[in-house]
């Protein structure tokens, strides 16, 4: 698994005293908040609406039971016994006091953790398939790559200060589990013709605002090339992103303004540079090294086991499971959305809970999903009635990964400061509508993704329905998206229509859900019925019974 | 109204009579623009002195702010009723 070498460990020590130095000078007003924010933000420590929140980076997801220990021990001592786990593979904390925030970065450094790359204008942590390392169908494990690409970047002179954030993902799998096309750049690890494992690149994906979906620019990046050719993107990105308005200064503005041909050609030329130089050639010898750090675990040789059925236990397989490469092993979601509760919180007795069941059931290994969810990655099908007895005692064996209460849901304007509208409170809402389980399964695959304001951190473009809040006047109001993906099928949504109020929103998504259910063919989920008939049955049913919303 | 965090720790403030208090309760309602304009302008030294960042004004009416964000602020948040200013009450 990923391991910070010494040389992190001198890098984080150096950071965390410098901003130690930092916030005794701020306290002592010796700098200004002006002066102050940049370092702040370095470091991962935003303000929001009731107090400071701090952002911990989980690299490629991974943690181990020592450091989930460690953060049920900070969420007790300098929080308010909670974490919040979101779609950027990251945990916040929504209370630290700016005091203490010196020791939390301290503590953290003690488990190889930290807060580098979480905010500011930087390439931020990469992240990467959840089911890295056991996922049946993948060409490799993508997280070697990652940790490549956060070596080279984490300390690049040039990149520290991008016209704009920069975020990578790398996935290894046919079924996207990264939301590859909506990151600045994105690696898919794939193998040719030949049978030569490469990487086709992408760029200028986003949400936010303006979203978009990236393009290909390469179809096949040789191994040693990689670095090379997200330097030559990076390096067309500095060169003519536009740094004179926030709202146009990602790269998937300057991409989409080139379009693919010119902007392939500009990355090509650099491309050829870089090559010509020499210096960024991966040697086989690091690739090496850092492979070994992701070595995959002892798994056992186990015969072939059938997954349990019939009644809870039975249910949670069905929904939370996914097949492993090895035989005998699966794959475990521990849904964070429980029917009524935040999306993505976890208390300090459930990361406790989970550090103490990490050594006897997943090989010591637990994963954060950007759908807001914990992944045991390694688990013995036949341990799977006593790892779901020991995950109902946490509050921890929801069976819903996947469906349509698994909803993905920001901050919103109950932490948020720049919310525009509450989306948990939605979220709930919506959860609480669904709760049955055959209704559930019944409508199948279906993704709700809500933010409260345009950044779009809740991915509302990316759901199969989305939601956004906006505000009229002070009063919340919701607009609902449809058709919008963030798989291998990716597409964004389209909205509906005229926004709905506080009180109605949830009615319209039962609308709408009931309509797809009268309408699909056998076998269709809810993207492809809205893919095949596009909007206006859903337009009919959601405005159905009332039409005096917001526009 | 006139609100700010305060530096140390994040905490929502209110402006009452030349000081902060930390409940919305407790603040002072200013009835003309002119009152909560030169509020306003005190409270920048405040920030000079790195006691608060980023104050501002926002609209009441009989007592309670106009705008969601506003009531969230100065209760918690509205799906943790245990915690925030409305826990304390
Ligand atoms: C609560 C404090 C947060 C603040 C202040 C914040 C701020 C922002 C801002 C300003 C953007 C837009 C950036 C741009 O368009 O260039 C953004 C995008 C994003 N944030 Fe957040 N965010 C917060 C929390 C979260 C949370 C909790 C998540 C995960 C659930 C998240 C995930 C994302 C994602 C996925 C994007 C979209 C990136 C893109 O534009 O491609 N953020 N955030
Ligand atoms: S989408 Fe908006 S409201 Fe939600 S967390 Fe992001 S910035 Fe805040």
């Amino acid at each position: 698994m990923y391991r910070y070498d010494e040389f992190d460990a001198r890098f984080v020590a150096e950071r965390t005293e410098q901003f130690r130095f930092q916030v005794e000078r701020r306290l002592k007003g010796e700098l200004s908040e002006d002066q102050f924010k940049p370092f702040r933000l370095m470091n991962g420590l935003y303000l929001q609406l009731h107090a400071y929140m701090l952002r911990i980076a989980v690299p490629y997801g991974t943690l181990s039971a020592p450091q989930l220990r460690m953060l049920a021990h900070i969420a007790r001592k300098y929080d308010r016994g909670y974490g919040h786990f979101t779609t950027r593979q990251n945990l916040q904390f929504n209370w630290p006091k700016l005091k203490d925030v010196p020791d939390i970065l301290a503590e953290l450094a003690t488990v190889e953790m930290h807060a580098i790359q979480t905010s500011g204008n930087c390439v931020r942590n990469v992240t990467s398939d959840h089911f890295a390392g056991a996922d049946a169908e993948e060409v490799e494990d993508p997280r070697p790559v990652a940790e490549l690409i956060r070596q080279w970047s984490s300390l690049h002179p040039e990149f520290s200060f991008l016209g704009r954030k920069f975020k990578i993902a790398v996935t290894a799998s046919g079924h996207d589990r990264t939301a590859l096309r909506y990151h600045d750049a994105g690696v898919e690890i794939v193998k040719n013709s030949d049978g030569r494992v490469g990487y086709r690149i992408y760029v200028g994906g986003g949400m936010g605002r303006t979203p978009y979906l990236s393009y290909v620019v390469a179809e096949f990046i040789e191994k040693p090339d990689l670095l090379a050719y997200l330097e030559a993107i990076l390096r067309v990105f500095n060169e003519s992103g536009r740094r004179d308005n926030i709202y146009k200064a990602r790269i998937k503005i300057l991409a989409h303004t080139l379009g693919v041909t010119a902007m392939r050609d500009r990355i090509e030329r650099e491309f050829a540079e870089i090559k010509a130089a020499g210096t960024l050639e991966v040697p086989e010898k690091e690739c090496a090294r850092i492979e070994a750090y992701f070595a995959p675990p002892a798994f056992a040789d186990l015969p072939e086991t059938a997954l349990p059925t019939g009644g809870a236990l039975g249910d949670w397989v069905t929904s939370n499971t996914h097949p492993h490469r090895v035989r005998g092993y699966t794959i475990v979601t521990i849904s964070l959305k429980p029917i009524g509760g935040v999306p993505g919180d976890a208390s300090h007795e459930q990361l406790d809970g989970l550090a103490a069941l990490l050594d006897d059931f997943s090989l010591g290994e637990l994963r954060v999903s950007h759908e807001q969810n914990l992944v045991l990655p390694h688990v013995r099908i036949k341990d799977l009635p006593a790892l779901h007895e020991r995950l109902t005692a946490l509050g921890l064996a929801t069976p819903n990964a996947g469906l349509i209460t698994d909803l993905i849901c920001c901050p919103g304007l109950d932490y948020c400061d720049l919310a525009n509208a509450r989306s948990i409170t939605i979220a709930q809402e919506i959860s609480k509508r669904f709760a049955d389980g055959a209704r559930q399964h019944e409508i199948g695959d279906l993704k709700i993704k809500i933010s409260g304001c345009v950044n779009a951190c809740g991915h509302h473009h990316a759901g199969h329905i989305g939601i956004l809040g906006v505000d009229k006047k002070g009063v919340e109001y919701y607009q609902l998206l449809i058709g919008g993906s963030a798989a291998e099928d990716a597409s964004i949504g389209e909205i509906l229509g005229p926004g709905f109020g506080e009180h109605e929103i949830a009615d319209a998504v039962e609308r709408v859900v009931d309509a797809y259910l009268k309408l699909r063919q056998p076998g269709e989920r809810f993207l492809e019925t809205s893919r095949r008939l596009g909007l206006e049955p859903f337009r009919t049913a959601a405005y159905g019974e009332q039409r005096d919303g917001a526009d | 109204m006139l609100t700010a965090n305060r530096l140390i720790d994040g905490t929502v403030l209110y402006w009452r009579g030349g000081g902060w208090v930390e409940t919305l309760g407790e603040a002072d309602v200013f009835a003309e623009p002119q009152t909560a304009d030169a509020a306003l302008a005190a409270a920048k030294d405040f920030v000079t002195r790195n006691v608060v960042v980023n104050p501002y004004l926002f609209e009441v009416k009989d007592g309670r702010p106009v705008a969601e964000r506003e009531i969230i602020r100065a209760a918690g948040p509205s799906v943790r009723r245990d915690l925030g200013k409305q826990a304390d009450v």
